[in-house]
């Protein structure tokens, strides 16, 4: 066989099989290392099954422990996201639309600066300014709207709520929604737009025929990236929220289910023996639900562009 | 108010047909172009007004204003021109109040901490630890030193690993099965919450060490592990960029693959990955969560990466915010200068990386 053959195979020069072979090894590395986070996790998290009461914060076993962490978390992200959805989508507008073009470059490094701030500044600000800037808001909100379940009171007098934490998360997830809907935004093609305006649409009309539409699954998978980073913010939750673990829906009182990052932020240095592996445990359940979630954006995100190209 | 914006010359008393048919508009009427800044000004003194007469202070006056603004311009739109005009104005009003909204929290947050924190900074701050001070005094030079150290410990270890494989992903694996899966996964990875990567890091050293580990290489474990993803993506988009062109013509000379790869390649890409690699050192020595949990906290300098408890800045604003010791004025004081410190960092390293994206960016044919 190997006479017929016409086309020569490159020679492998040794250089370039040692290259190769590294740069294969340290793709292969990222693998490994993802796969070392949920087997380890895993390892570390499986003794919590057998943990006793005292070890859990009185939680009878490790669902009854993780359950109301998993409620906080869930609901703090829901409060940030109908905060920063929205406002992140008006940004994105701004930038990829309404802003003139030599400004909208500036505009989104600005918003960029947000995303660039790190989250333990953030704590210390919301838990020291934000916090009491909203008390007298809070106080409103209970005598005003006291007959909506959310605001039932009694009004925390810190500020220190799930409404601050869900605020200051929102903060931190909308320069994520926006960066990536903005792209989309920005790629949607000028033939459809401009044909929009050509019959006679307004620029909002424009907007909603043409850029909307286009970038539907964009959107989604923006939130859900957005999502994500609310789901496993740590240290602005742990500093601004005054937590003690109950499952409510009253968002302004003083007290707070806590999430399971800020939990394990809160009780690791001082957690001992099974203590550690019950942290370790709900430490696992957030990666799987971080995890899914970024999963099922990227692939919202890697289907639509597959679809464009 | 309509005379304002239909045509301003009146039709002549002697007019023929052919006039008439000039002075048929063939658009709607317009609202004139500086309607919106006459609205603004109105609104503006009218909402000063009311907040002066009700002592609602500045922020009641700007929400006044804004609101008046979002009223009145649709309704005179709607008056003059049509009703998709004037929602079409509405809304181009509530997407930038949503972005002035946005900048709220930035402004706020950079005032606040540069007014709490500059009265702080001093030469004692940045160069003393906290060992054995109570009360008024102290640094965060220990802080500064770990956080120096951890972090360059997992640049040394993620540039290496997120620069090769973007080079695997752009030059060898191209439209492999498995590029693919790990360009998919490396995106899933940026969303791994920062502390899950601290409880890697200690799920993993715990096997080695035993219970309670605390060093500040784990912390650089940790920290890489939310590195690499950052530094493959933004290696591989500026690799991507490099023209075919300039490949093909080192293979016609001749020039093996990898030497094309380090000699051509990187060379031109490299004030691109320069930039990506120094936006994440600012997006990773921020990062709290990991470095609590596996670098731990201590009073005293640690200049060893592979033993005991090594203090970061972050840790530090954290537990000088949580433990501000008695009585507590002095550890807030302090939490808000090192964030000053922090922040001045962080900001630096992101204006670095744009300059240098944009001073030494190659020059393409364009």
């Amino acid at each position: 066989m190997s006479a017929t053959v016409t086309t020569r195979k490159p020679r492998q020069r040794r250089g370039d099989l040692v290259f190769s072979a590294t740069a294969k090894t340290a793709a292969m590395t990222i693998l490994v290392a993802l796969a070392g986070v949920a087997v380890f996790l895993t390892l570390e998290g499986l003794p919590a099954l057998q943990a006793p009461p005292g070890k859990l914060g009185g939680a009878t076993n490790i669902v009854t422990y993780v359950w109301p962490l998993v409620f906080g978390t869930l609901l703090a992200a829901v409060i940030a996201l109908v905060i920063a959805t929205p406002l992140s989508l008006g940004v994105a507008l701004v930038i990829s639309h309404y802003a003139p073009r030599r400004l909208s470059k500036t505009l989104g490094y600005v918003i960029d600066l947000l995303a660039a701030v790190p989250s333990v500044v953030y704590g210390l600000w919301g838990a020291l300014y934000l916090g009491p800037q909203l008390v007298p808001v809070y106080r409103w909100l209970e005598n005003n709207a006291g007959w909506v379940p959310f605001f039932n009171g009694p009004a925390s007098t810190t500020g220190k709520t799930i409404l601050t934490a869900g605020i200051v998360l929102s903060i931190m997830a909308l320069p994520i929604i926006t960066a990536i809907t903005r792209e989309i935004f920005a790629q949607t093609p000028v033939l459809n737009q401009e044909a929009a305006l050509a019959l006679g649409a307004t620029r909002w009309e424009m907007i909603r025929l043409a850029v909307f539409p286009y970038g539907r699954s964009g959107i989604v998978s923006a939130v859900m990236l957005g999502l994500g980073r609310a789901l496993g913010e740590t240290m602005a939750v742990a500093m601004v929220l005054s937590a003690s673990g109950v499952i409510t829906f009253n968002l302004i009182s003083s007290t707070n289910p806590s999430t399971i990052a800020a939990n394990i932020a809160l009780q690791f240095p001082e957690a001992t023996g099974l203590g550690v592996n019950a942290l370790i445990a709900s430490g696992l359940v957030l990666f799987v639900i971080t995890f899914a979630v970024n999963f099922i954006a990227r692939a919202i995100v890697a289907r639509s562009q597959k679809g464009l190209v | 108010m309509s005379d304002l914006n239909t045509t301003t010359t009146a039709p002549d008393r002697h007019e023929t047909p052919e006039d008439l048919r000039r002075h048929i508009p063939l658009s709607h009427a317009r609202l004139p172009r500086w309607a919106p800044a006459l609205v603004a000004a109105v609104a503006a003194a009218a909402a000063g007004l009311i907040s002066m007469t009700l002592g609602w202070g500045p922020v009641g006056w700007v929400i006044s204003a804004v609101v008046l603004y979002a009223v009145a311009l649709p309704t005179w739109s709607r008056a003059v021109e049509n009703s998709r005009a004037a929602k079409d104005r509405f809304v181009t009003t509530v997407v930038w109040v949503f972005f002035g909204i946005a900048l709220v929290p930035l402004i706020s947050l950079v005032w606040v901490v540069v007014s709490k924190g500059a009265p702080v900074l001093s030469a004692e701050f940045l160069t003393y630890s906290m060992r054995n001070v109570v009360g008024e005094g102290g640094g965060i030079y220990h802080a500064i030193m770990g956080t120096m150290l951890v972090t360059a410990a997992a640049a040394v270890i993620s540039i290496p690993v997120g620069l090769l494989t973007a080079i695997y992903l752009v030059e060898y694996g191209v439209k492999s099965r498995m590029a693919r899966t790990i360009t998919f996964l490396v995106d899933v990875m940026t969303g791994i919450p920062s502390i899950v990567a601290g409880l890697f890091a200690y799920a993993l050293f715990v096997l080695f060490f035993g219970e309670g580990i605390r060093l500040g290489f784990g912390g650089a474990i940790a920290l890489s592990l939310l590195m690499i993803p950052i530094v493959v993506r933004s290696c591989e988009e500026m690799l991507k960029l490099v023209p075919n062109e300039l490949r093909e013509a080192a293979y016609a000379l001749g020039v093996p693959k990898w030497r094309t790869i380090v000699k051509v390649v990187l060379p031109t890409s490299l004030a691109g990955i320069i930039t990506g690699v120094t936006l994440a050192i600012a997006r990773v020595i921020g990062e709290t969560a990991p470095l609590l949990i596996i670098a731990g906290s201590t009073d005293s300098v640690n200049m060893n990466l592979f033993g005991e408890r090594m203090m970061t800045l972050p840790v530090y604003i954290y537990y000088s915010y949580t433990q501000p010791g008695v009585p507590p004025e002095f550890g807030i004081e302090r939490a808000w200068g090192a964030a000053l410190v922090l922040i001045i960092i962080v900001m630096t390293l992101n204006l670095l990386a744009r300059a240098v994206g944009r001073y030494f960016a190659p020059k393409t044919g364009r």
